[in-house]
């Protein structure tokens, strides 16, 4: 049996990235604080791509996950205004999140319409139930000083934890998430309906109900992004997050998830978070221009896209 | 033992099982044979508790199944497994013990049990995609056995494997028999069933026609049943006259070596075929000399043209018909229409009214069974599908035939309609160069046979003198 070295192969690009900004811009790169900034950069996209990465893994797509970010913003702050009560607006961040997902699923799986369809439709709408609610102006709450530092830089006290609390948040979903999908049942049977939906129904797997928590898990995921978004920027924003879940799935992608399903890597995606983020960072440091900046992530997700049929190619014998 | 009671079932206007009876005790194999669109996959489905009878009942050991108590495990014609999963979770998927599960465990339990069938060699830690075919079948009925299913129906199960994974089959199919499994077993080939079934159960357009024991009928007995007349020309030939040659293959080496050196001449008139086994490189054969694969040395020469690309041949009057159906054959969603024109299409307007007038003419010629030619094609059985693939040749008035497993997997009445076409053709002067996994097939239609072993082509033998013996020793060797 021929080993996958994928995951290797791509922290390896990402590390060879990283260094080509730090030769080019000697002093800032080679820094932790440029590490915890990187962080602070990737870590909305990144909880959203392990969220849509499950999605992707199930076969489905969900196109709602920004439209889902902002929504949770407004939510959140919103509650944060109202209660005043962190604990309730992480709460409501969250609940947000997983009953947009919840929605998502029950619709997909009982009107068999497609998770393209339904999710556009979703996205149209979620962003404007966002703009209702908050009378379409963004929502300044009275934070208190803690959910600015979930994601905030890291005091001189703080150092010890090298990246923010937001970002450990991450580090652990990311390995929950990937455990899950290995070790568990549930995870299994995500990978089972992605790789053959009907072999999974036959043998008794309970498709719609794992789709829908799929969705759900996925929604939760986007939410808790939505919670970090609020910590960074201190607003419930409803135009915040437009175009997040392309770059989600894009992550998801680099990551090595393949869009029919059956494929998907959290630690991947994570790191494909990671990679566009200093992509980004790195053209901002180097001074180049936004459009660089586009072109190469396009040439980033292109590449990992050929690496991984290349590598399909090659495990698969006999077609 | 399973017990049928007066199974009904429509599909619309379509009768497709009429109160079909038997009883299959444990311990024994029942083959199930009849044409495609007889209502044997609707039976399996039945007994498997995928559909619901609108009239009868199904009963193991006097109880009524009930759906979902895994009683009767079916394995698919087209595999249902999980390419991503390994395969132990293959076997157990549905079953594996949660929330958290150990890879390992389920692994040894998997390798435990295919020992047990016989099959140590099966990885279970390997994902499903890496394994050959036979191997991914032999996880299906891995699966059943897992269950613990007293009753296994198998659904062609050998219409893609070698002949030496056939008889592995075989002797498994004898290992669950003697475990006390009721087997029900659907081929369309007569020497298979007789290898391994017991009993027999005749269904024609619904209805169950004849049953017993196998050794109670002659293959003719069976065929008659099958199609419900005598079936005297099952292999036409005609009188045929060599003219002159239309294809000429030189040394011709393929992508992986397949074919390797591979040296051929076809001429008008004439019906050559291609044995072998599976593997070895009959259909990169035929592919690469329709230029669907690259020619890395070596000559191809169609009516002294050169290497060309499919579409060229399509001009120059040369067709091909694939092997995988549904991957390149035909486009299930067009109409048998636009399928049938579709090499042949003229200038920048589609002209439906066109395209249904002609098609007609090739529906009927072959008898292709559909409601009107604007009918889509994957509404119709694979031998249907398969004649309108094959319509596409005479449609596009070919000369040169290239067949790659006209026949597989379609039943009997639509071979003999595709073998008198065949031969009516090579009648008229066409040459066919055509590969089957069916001797008696290649024995029956062809002049000449050439044996594909491992890309070369080892032998070429007279089609009506050569023995079933020799090109499987040429094949094997």
């Amino acid at each position: 049996m021929k080993k996958d070295h994928s995951l290797p192969i791509l922290i390896g690009a990402w590390i060879l990235i990283y260094l080509a900004f730090a030769v080019a811009k000697p002093g800032v790169f080679f820094s932790l604080s440029n590490v915890e900034q990187l962080v602070r950069q990737s870590l909305v996209i990144g909880l959203g791509a392990l969220g849509i990465t499950y999605i992707i893994v199930a076969g489905g797509i969900d196109l709602s996950a920004g439209s889902v970010v902002a929504l949770a913003t407004v939510t959140g702050a919103m509650t944060l205004d109202q209660t005043g009560s962190v604990g309730a607006a992480i709460g409501a961040c969250l609940l947000t999140g997983l009953v947009c997902g919840l929605l998502n699923g029950v619709l997909i799986t009982r009107l068999g319409a497609g998770p393209f369809i339904v999710t556009l439709v979703s996205m149209l709408a979620l962003r404007g139930v966002a703009k209702g609610i908050s009378g379409e102006k963004p929502v300044y709450p009275e934070a208190p000083q803690w959910i600015g530092q979930l994601t905030g830089a890291l005091t001189a006290e703080n150092r010890w934890m090298i990246i923010p609390p937001g970002g450990w948040i991450w580090v652990v979903c990311t390995a929950a998430f990937a455990w899950a999908l290995r070790y568990t049942t549930f995870g299994r049977n995500v990978v089972a309906i992605g790789s053959n939906e009907a072999a999974a129904r036959v043998c008794g797997v309970q498709v719609n109900r794992v789709k829908v928590a799929t969705y759900a898990l996925g929604g939760a995921m986007f939410g808790l992004a939505g919670l970090m978004l609020l910590s960074r920027t201190r607003t419930g924003d409803m135009s915040s997050a437009m175009g997040a879940e392309l770059s989600m799935i894009a992550a998801a992608v680099i990551g090595g998830a393949s869009l029919s399903g059956g494929q998907g890597n959290l630690v991947g995606a994570s790191v494909g978070a990671l990679v566009m983020a200093t992509i980004n960072m790195g053209c901002n440091t180097v001074g180049l221009s936004n459009w660089v900046q586009e072109i190469l992530t396009g040439v980033i997700i292109l590449v990992a896209v050929a690496v991984d049929r290349l590598r399909a190619r090659q495990l698969s014998v006999a077609g | 033992m399973l017990r049928a009671h007066g199974l009904s079932l429509a599909f619309g206007a379509t009768l497709a099982l009429q109160d079909v009876s038997f009883s299959a005790p444990a311990g024994r194999v029942l083959a199930v044979i009849g044409e495609n669109g007889s209502g044997k996959s609707t039976l399996l489905k039945i007994l498997a508790g995928e559909l619901r009878p609108q009239a009868g009942q199904v009963e193991w050991n006097d109880q009524p199944l009930r759906p979902g108590d895994d009683q009767v495990l079916l394995v698919h014609q087209e595999l249902a497994l999980c390419p991503d999963l390994t395969a132990a979770e293959n076997i157990f998927l549905g079953r594996i013990p949660g929330p958290r599960y150990s890879p390992a465990q389920l692994q040894d339990r998997a390798h435990a049990l295919l020992s047990g069938m016989g099959f140590p060699e099966i990885p279970a830690a390997g994902p499903t995609r890496t394994l050959p075919i036979s191997q991914r079948q032999i996880l299906e009925i891995a699966r059943a056995e897992a269950r613990d299913a007293p009753v296994i129906l198998l659904d062609e199960p050998t219409s893609s494997l070698t002949q030496a994974d056939k008889q592995k089959l075989y002797d498994l199919i004898r290992t669950l028999k003697a475990r006390g499994r009721t087997i029900l077993f659907v081929s369309h080939f007569l020497e298979e069933i007789r290898e391994v079934a017991d009993d027999v159960v005749i269904l024609r357009d619904g209805v169950k026609v004849a049953e017993g024991q196998i050794g109670d009928f002659t293959d003719a007995d069976i065929v008659r049943h099958m199609v419900g007349r005598n079936v005297d020309d099952f292999f036409p030939r005609s009188d045929r006259t060599r003219g002159e040659c239309l294809l000429t293959i030189e040394n011709l080496t393929g992508t992986d070596d397949m074919p390797h050196q591979a040296s051929l001449q076809v001429h008008r008139g004439e019906i050559v075929g291609v044995a072998g086994l599976n593997g070895a490189g009959r259909t990169e054969l035929l592919r690469t000399i329709f230029g669907l694969r690259e020619i890395k040395s070596g000559q191809v020469q169609v009516k002294n043209l050169a290497s060309l690309s499919p579409r060229a041949h399509w001009r120059t009057q040369t067709g091909f018909v694939s092997e995988e159906r549904k991957l390149d054959g035909v486009a299930t969603d067009l109409s048998v229409a636009e399928n049938i024109t579709l090499p042949r299409r003229q200038g920048f307007l589609n002209r439906p009214a066109e395209g249904r007038s002609v098609a007609q003419r090739w529906i009927d010629e072959l008898g292709v069974k559909c409601k009107d030619p604007d009918q889509p094609l994957q509404d119709l059985s694979g031998g249907n599908q398969q004649k309108v693939a094959f319509a596409r040749l005479l449609h596009a008035e070919c000369d040169l035939f290239l067949l790659d497993e006209p026949t597989r997997g379609i039943d009997v009445g639509s071979k003999i309609e595709l073998y008198a076409q065949m031969d009516a053709a090579a009648q008229r002067g066409c040459a066919i160069l055509m590969t089957s996994s069916y001797l008696p097939e290649l024995q029956g239609i062809c002049d000449r046979i050439a044996v594909m072993n491992r890309g070369r082509l080892v032998a070429i033998h007279d089609g009506r003198t050569v023995d079933s013996a020799t090109l499987m020793a040429d094949s094997i060797q």
